[in-house]
């Protein structure tokens, strides 16, 4: 689906090591690492926001990508319920938790920031895509919450996705990760 | 109130009373309130360039404010953070004032439109507004999800290699051709008023993004018509009773 050649990638200027990386159907691909060493940049460029300066991107032709990043979504003071949010990506609500489900009629910004939070990253990840593309996906998750995206991750790929996932919580990429990229300043590890 | 003399006025009103707060609620959306400011001040100015320039003056205003809301987007870069609409209010400000002050039509056209003029609206007014009132209220709930998701999710449309440009300039020609036509009939300020209280007050309160469309409209519909009576039986002008009268029901309920 997803293929890099010493993909160096940045916004102004490089901001990555070469990357090698392969992703199929069905996997879960970590990328992990220190601040500053341009994990959320790679997902940049493979969405084509970020700048590729050297080596190439080969994607699947008409691969559906979905992004979910860090930035918080503009929902304070917006009449927007959770089941509208859902909506608008296409995102079944089947599988959520109970914790949230009964919650879908109340407008998003009544919700807890973990709720939120789970909802605008289960919007994307249930998104009609090929391979999803999470960035700290375990930002304001209880572990409640950490454990239910385990298994959400799991079962979105069984259906034939796959998904590339940028995390500080190394505990939690071992555990849902079938390949774990380590990015470091100048070079990485498998 | 019903003789022809007044419900053709009423009808052109009430269209424009339903397509404004929907409008608004986008233009909220999108952080771009000050839109419909600018939007009025350039069709202003443009129906009076118009005006001195032997065209009609709708032809001028429609066409200033559509080339004001297709070209926005060529100097978003430079103009980013609402720059863009601060900029083409003061530039239609002045260039309306000065038009007003060197050309005797043109300022009884500049009070005309910067006050309101509904009771002076006729049927030729009504069959531009009627029409384009059916066209836009679908075109914007055609165009929601689009916005919406343009907005909290900004990068799905690159994630899906969709262009975005198509619907944010759809929505912004949208916008300027229906602030074109509110300041040509219920003036500057009778617009903003339609275009700003109802959203204000249902953001505050709607529960869900149908809902505020739906409240929206209906307290635009009623704030309209109770102004439109009022101003009416008290032979007051329409622009400042529609305003104090929304900015009374807002501060209840918002």
């Amino acid at each position: 689906m997803i293929r890099t050649e010493q993909l160096v990638a940045g916004w102004q200027q490089p901001a990555t090591a070469p990357l090698n990386l392969s992703l199929s159907t069905g996997q879960i691909l970590g990328l992990t690492g220190p601040n500053g060493v341009g994990k959320s940049t790679i997902l940049g460029a493979l969405t084509g926001r970020a700048k590729c300066f050297s080596g190439e991107i080969h994607l699947r032709p008409n691969l559906r990508l979905a992004l979910q990043t860090q930035d918080v979504p503009p929902v304070d003071g917006l009449p927007l319920s959770g089941k509208e949010l859902l909506a608008l990506t296409q995102a079944s609500p089947e599988g959520l938790p109970p914790w949230l489900l009964e919650r879908l009629d109340q407008r998003l910004d009544k919700l807890s920031g973990g709720q939120r939070h789970y909802l605008s990253l289960w919007a994307i990840l249930q998104a009609p895509a090929d391979v999803v593309l999470l960035d700290e996906p375990t930002n304001n998750l209880d572990t409640a919450g950490t454990e239910h995206l385990a298994t959400a991750l799991r079962q979105r790929v069984v259906h034939g996705a796959a998904i590339i996932l940028v995390s500080h919580d190394d505990a939690f990429v071992s555990a849902v990760c079938d390949q774990v990229l380590v990015l470091k300043g100048v070079s990485h590890v498998g | 109130m019903w003789d022809d003399i007044f419900l053709i006025p009423f009808l052109t009103g009430l269209c424009l009373a339903l397509a404004l707060p929907i409008l608004g609620c986008f233009l909220r959306l999108r952080d771009e309130w000050l839109a419909a400011l600018a939007y009025a001040h350039v069709a202003a100015a443009g129906a009076l360039l118009a005006l001195v320039g032997g065209i009609a003056p709708a032809i001028g205003g429609m066409g200033a404010a559509a080339l004001a809301g297709a070209g926005k987007r060529f100097f978003s870069k430079r103009l980013a953070g609402g720059a863009a609409f601060a900029l083409l209010l003061l530039g239609g400000w002045a260039l309306a004032v000065l038009l007003a002050a060197n050309q005797p039509l043109a300022e009884r056209l500049g009070h005309a439109l910067f006050d309101g003029q509904l009771y002076f609206s006729g049927s030729d007014n009504l069959y531009l507004v009627l029409p384009w009132c059916l066209f836009s209220i679908p075109a914007l709930a055609w165009l929601s999800r689009q916005l919406l998701l343009a907005r909290i999710y900004p990068d799905y449309f690159h994630a899906q290699h969709l262009p975005v440009w198509p619907v944010v300039s759809g929505f912004d020609l949208l916008a300027a051709l229906t602030l074109a036509l509110a300041t040509m009939t219920l003036g500057v300020m009778g617009g903003f008023a339609l275009v700003f209280v109802p959203p204000w007050i249902v953001f505050r309160r709607a529960r869900s993004w149908r809902s505020s469309l739906f409240l929206s409209a209906l307290i635009g519909a009623l704030g309209y018509g109770a102004a439109f009576a009022i101003a009416l039986g008290l032979d007051q002008p329409f622009g400042p009773v529609l305003a104090l009268l929304l900015i009374a029901v807002g501060l209840l309920i918002a």
